[in-house]
């Protein structure tokens, strides 16, 4: 039964990351693409969740959905013009542009996904991985843990600096 | 473990069916006769047509400053990335690891007020 949710919960999951991630491709307005872009990331962290890596997907939440996805719609409302109807998302070779990423696709990407023999981990997974995170983040990695924090003060002062020069 | 993440995907889909099934039920049932008047694009009454010329196109660009906010905003949901897992194990640590998130969260507050001082945070 369980094994059954799990399976549908991923068909479901895989079938709207592929979905939104063509409608980022193929979507004629700019925003609307970068508001599937959000939908794939969404689903991607459900996957996520499914294989029981629950930080990387509270990770993917934060820092996509939220972090890359509004980086990503400044960008768009900042730029002049790109959301008119007049502008184009595509020129003259997208026919040219598929058939080749199809023919890559055919020739690399599928035998390589179809012949290779993952390797299964054979370990289960690590019960309560958040918990041993912060554990360890605040003892074994104190240093880097600040460090890290200098790292994203000196970010945001650059980030200050840049942004107010223009 | 998986199991309680089921009653997320019920909380994801009730959601969704709440928002959706109005927008069906008010397609479905309501009369579509639409005339030029009803189509007109308007704000708080107020018709597009009476609109002065420099505020007629909708799709401006924002303004450079504003992007500031969301670089500001980036950096603060990347320390909540680290405030995560050490709130997780908040009940197992001691006073020591109090006193290094302290330290964490005082070194990016600094950068809070170095974006404050610098007005990157005012209204412009």
């Amino acid at each position: 039964m369980a094994e059954t949710v799990t399976y549908g919960a991923f068909f479901l999951l895989s079938a709207v990351v592929l979905i939104s991630a063509l409608a980022v491709v193929l979507l004629r307005n700019v925003l609307h693409s970068a508001l599937a872009l959000i939908a794939t990331f969404f689903a991607v962290a459900g996957i996520y969740v499914l294989l029981e890596a629950e930080f990387l997907a509270a990770v993917q939440v934060l820092i996509y959905v939220g972090a890359v996805a509004v980086l990503m719609l400044f960008a768009i409302m900042l730029t002049q013009r790109i959301v008119d109807r007049g502008a184009r998302v595509t020129n003259e070779q997208v026919l040219l542009a598929a058939l080749v990423a199809l023919a890559l696709f055919a020739a690399v990407l599928a035998p390589v996904a179809w012949n290779a023999a993952w390797n299964v981990s054979q370990e289960p997974v690590i019960p309560e991985a958040i918990r041993e995170l912060g554990l360890q983040l605040v003892t074994t990695y104190a240093l880097p843990f600040e460090v890290a924090a200098v790292l994203l003060l000196v970010a945001l002062v650059g980030a200050i600096i840049m942004a107010r020069e223009t | 473990m998986l199991q309680a993440y089921v009653f997320i995907a019920i909380l994801l889909i009730a959601s969704l069916v709440f928002a959706v099934t109005p927008l069906l039920m008010a397609f479905v049932i309501r009369p579509k006769r639409p005339n030029p008047v009803k189509n007109a694009t308007y704000e708080c009454g107020l018709e597009f047509e009476s609109f002065p010329e420099e505020a007629r196109p909708v799709w401006v660009p924002f303004r450079v400053q504003y992007y500031v906010y969301a670089l500001v905003f980036v950096i603060f949901d990347i320390e909540t990335v680290f405030l995560y897992p050490w709130a997780v194990a908040y009940s197992q640590l001691g006073l020591y690891a109090l006193a290094e998130m302290f330290l964490f969260v005082a070194i990016l507050v600094f950068g809070l007020a170095y974006a404050w001082r610098k007005g990157a945070l005012e209204w412009v």
